[in-house]
């Protein structure tokens, strides 16, 4: 390579590159989703019966809150952002990102981020008895306030909004000023705008839960009483703050998911992606409603019947621009020419799985029925749909699609196939029977439960075990891609679209150093 | 696992299978929502099988189409890419009919959520408030009528990790309380729910009714049973430690077995009332606090004393529990803000605590040799 950088460590440290910011960002991500779904094994291990068999219930509290956390903040959104450093400039037809030294420092905030929001699980005292938060990744107030080492917390969130906001402008300033002559707004491949639009989301969010957690901070530190009602301040108020950053969070967590997944499924359908406009409009339609929907996770606190009515109409709303986004899908794949290369695969499972979570998603929306869903394993259940079979699948979709981009070789096909279905089945093991425990009854956030859950609870169980494990075979496949394999195309794709794959495979260091023209 | 055991799982396995198909009754209460008792849990139920079938016949027809068109539009198969992109009259009507749909489902939820939040009139008026981790019920109505509902020993002691205990031979398992709360049949009960420390949620599926205890707000509920019965619920917001360990049961009997029981809590209340002029011998104290310890400390100080390090703080050798007296009482009754350390002087009669001080500056190893009296608590 003629490329002239630092080898080694210094390369990773000093990187300005946005090929190695975005290796650096998917890495870690991975390793994240390791750690937190080895979280994920421990709480179904306890799960697994009734009775308490492996860990104290504080040690059951701090697994589902760190998994909750590493896995939000730890993997999907540094994935995302790993995507958008590699793909955006290479598809928009920029040579890098506009801000590329700030782009290393959001990058490089992040493990240390990490690193202080986990440190405290092994400080003071018996970590068996669980040292780490244990107030659940939603770190509702007063209960948060009890925890005595909550300024770790508190910092490590701050940490990891600098590293959204600054990754954000570096996002926004790329698309609006590196768009190589012709790409006008309206050209741009549909996962550039999810992440503009995106991008957009977290620059607006990211502050409010900077200020929520600041205000947890001097109230536990500095004695003031914004949450605390003794003080004549309202724990009610740290919720609403709280899901004001907390449900546009969740689109920005599957907004660039659908990004990917409109990229893959009119590559193997062979046909361009059916009503982009009307995709682009939705996705905008809905940002700005996952703006003004933010009660709907508290119908129970206690709100006035008028703002419950209004919250109910609000969040049902959000199923029009979704159905539009499923039904355009649909209407791409009609009268394609398919052929089901892994990413497909992966793809084909996100529209499906991703719509069970959608509808079960309009059933939490319908706020007299909520009473009864709310906080049980049905609300489990349905965020794990959209997130894991949504937000996750598209992930690794997005990996096997430009895999052989980055690294010039191909992945193995049986084994990516084996993944997917190995995956899909145990996924579903795992979150399908959560419904019934949940509309049986059964509360989330409980280290144990009564025999009547136990059936579907050891079958739950039995499928976390397997998709686990599975996503072993991911991390094998990926190292025998960056090894070897055969060797990509520079289409990668049959009839692939899009200025990625007008270049060679693997991508060189330095891309489109004179801007491509785009008809 | 046992063979019948094994059997059973799977003929479940093929119940959720069968679920997933068209025709299927739903009828298996164990994989669909909870129906309830009142017209409130029936109206959510309804409702809950409304927008459950407007969903499955939705999710027949899209992943009818993506199914059909995934086997019959392969390449494999000589398929040839139609290259149609675009119809702003289809994308209008597919934008239209969710639309419709929804606006068909605000109708009933409307109204079901009106009726939910109708809390105004009662015949019986119950003050619900959580404490971590149990819940104390105040009988407004009826002067005197107070007490603290917490998880039975049965259970307690089968929860503990490793406890040995097959947990299936305790009956209603974590499901189970020391005191239930009883109401009477055909009356309008409301509940006015509040905390004493963290937000904690009141939840009884049979009754409808979920509802948040936040500290500083009285939030309302309401349920009408139409039959006596008892109905067992959880807790259902994230309360700390034992958040699983908080359950709720409540008993809906006759008229004339509530006034009885009525007339049973005053009688208990004015003998409490009676003991707080009691000057007790070293022995009594100790006796009861240990059971007062047991039923209330134990949680996070531990059965031996030691607390919790990092969390809770130990009783054994403890500076407040070694210290001087009144700086014990003190926190005791008063509680710490801020911390898991609740006030314990509206939560067990002065007899209690007296008891359970003394316990506490004497056990363990503690040998402060002093007694507190009832007369000692202010």
């Amino acid at each position: 390579m003629s490329d002239h950088h630092p080898t080694g460590i210094k390369r990773w440290l000093f990187t300005t590159n946005h090929k190695d910011i975005g290796t650096l960002y998917l890495w870690f991500a991975f390793i994240m989703l390791l750690l937190g779904g080895s979280m994920a094994m421990v709480i179904r291990a306890e799960l697994y019966q009734p009775g308490m068999q492996l860990v104290e219930p504080n040690f059951f509290n701090m697994m589902t809150t760190m998994h909750g956390l590493i896995m939000v903040f730890g993997a999907i959104m540094p994935a995302m952002v790993g995507f958008a450093n590699w793909q955006v400039p290479m598809m928009i037809g920029a040579p890098d990102m506009a801000l590329p030294r700030m782009n290393n420092w959001s990058f490089w905030i992040l493990p240390f981020a990490a690193t202080m929001l986990v440190t405290p699980m092994f400080m003071g005292g018996d970590f068996m008895q669980g040292q780490g938060p244990a107030f659940g990744w939603t770190f509702y107030e007063p209960l948060s306030g009890q925890y005595n080492k909550l300024a770790f917390f508190i910092f490590a969130v701050h940490l990891l909004g600098f590293s959204s906001i600054m990754g954000s402008i570096n996002i926004i300033a790329t698309i609006f000023n590196m768009r190589a002559p012709g790409m006008t707004l309206m050209k741009m491949p549909l996962f550039v705008w999810t992440w503009l639009i995106t991008a957009f989301l977290l620059i607006a969010v990211m502050p409010v839960l900077a200020g929520a957690v600041t205000m947890m901070l001097t109230d536990k530190y500095f004695g003031t009483s914004f949450f605390d009602a003794a003080g004549g301040g309202d724990p009610v108020l740290f919720q609403h703050v709280f899901w004001f950053f907390g449900h546009p969070e969740v689109y920005i967590m599957i907004l660039p998911a659908f990004g990917i997944v409109s990229q893959i499924i009119p590559t193997f359908a062979r046909k361009p992606l059916f009503g982009y406009a009307s995709m682009v409009y939705a996705t905008a339609a809905i940002a700005f409603l996952s703006f003004i929907v933010w009660a709907h996770h508290m119908f129970t606190v206690g709100m006035p019947v008028a703002g419950e009515l209004y919250f109910m109409y609000a969040t049902v709303m959000i199923a029009v621009p979704t159905a539009v986004k499923v039904f355009n899908w649909t209407a791409t794949m009609w009268k394609g020419s398919m052929t089901f290369e892994t990413p497909m695969l992966w793809a084909i499972g996100f529209v499906f799985m991703f719509t069970i979570g959608g509808f079960t998603g309009l059933m939490l929306g319908v706020a007299p029925t909520d009473f009864q869903y709310h906080d049980t394993y049905f609300v489990v259940a349905h965020f794990h749909y959209v997130l894991v079979t949504g937000a996750l699948y598209a992930i690794i979709a997005g990996v096997y699609f430009w895999i052989p981009k980055w690294t010039g070789n191909m992945y193995n096909e049986k084994l990516g196939k084996l993944h997917f279905w190995l995956s899909t089945i145990s996924v579903n093991v795992l979150f399908f029977p959560q419904h019934f425990v949940g509309l049986e009854g059964m509360p989330r956030r409980i280290p144990d439960y009564n025999p009547m859950f136990a059936d579907w609870n050891a079958i739950s169980s039995l499928g976390g075990f397997a998709f686990g494990a599975s996503q072993i075979l991911f991390l094998i496949i990926i190292i025998m891609t960056i090894k070897g394999g055969k060797k990509a195309t520079d289409q990668v794709w049959e009839d692939a679209e899009g200025l990625e794959w007008s270049i060679p495979s693997p991508a060189p260091y330095h891309t489109f150093a004179t801007p491509p023209e785009v008809k | 696992m046992s063979a019948s055991k094994t059997i059973k799982m799977l003929s479940r396995l093929l119940c959720a299978a069968l679920l997933l198909s068209p025709g299927f009754a739903f009828a298996d209460y164990e994989l669909n929502l909870i129906r309830g008792v009142t017209e409130v849990s029936h109206m959510q139920y309804n409702l809950h099988m409304l927008v459950l079938w407007i969903c499955t016949v939705a999710g027949i027809g899209v992943f009818g189409v993506m199914i059909y068109s995934i086997i019959a539009h392969r390449k494999s198969k000589g398929a040839k890419a139609a290259q149609f992109h675009e119809s702003t009259l289809v994308e209008v009507i597919w934008t239209v009919i969710p639309f419709a749909i929804l606006v068909a489902i605000a109708v009933p939820a409307t109204s079901g959520l009106l009726l939910l939040e109708s809390t105004d009139k009662a015949d019986v008026n119950i003050k619900v408030t959580g404490i971590q981790w149990k819940w104390e019920y105040n009988y407004i109505d009826e002067d005197g009528v107070k007490f603290i509902s917490q998880l039975d020993k049965a259970s307690d002691d089968a929860r503990k990790l490793k406890s040995g205990v097959d947990v299936t031979t305790i009956e209603n398992y974590l499901l189970n309380v020391d005191n239930p709360i009883v109401v009477p049949v055909k009356k309008r009960v409301r509940l006015l729910i509040t905390s004493k420390d963290v937000i904690h949620a009141w939840w009884v599926p049979n009754l409808g009714v979920k509802r948040d205890a936040v500290p500083g707000y009285i939030n309302e509920s309401w349920f009408y049973a139409e039959e006596p019965g008892v109905h067992r619920g959880q807790c259902a917001e994230l309360c700390g430690k034992d958040h699983g360990f908080m359950p709720i049961v409540v008993k809906v009997v006759s008229q004339a077995d509530y006034d009885t029981w009525i007339a049973g809590q005053k009688g208990a209340a004015s003998a409490s009332a009676a003991e707080d002029t009691k000057v007790f011998s070293m022995d009594e104290l100790m006796a009861r606090g240990e059971a007062v310890y047991t039923k209330s400390c134990a949680a996070c100080h531990q059965a031996n004393g030691e607390g919790i390090t990092g969390a809770f703080p130990a009783i054994k050798g403890g500076k407040i529990a070694t210290g001087d007296k009144a700086g014990h009482i003190d926190i005791v009754v008063n509680g710490k803000p801020g911390t898991a350390m609740a006030a314990y002087g509206s939560q067990l009669s002065k007899a209690e605590l007296a008891a359970v001080i003394t316990f506490e500056r004497n056990a363990f190893g503690n040998k402060k040799g002093d007694m507190v009296q009832p007369s000692d608590i202010k």
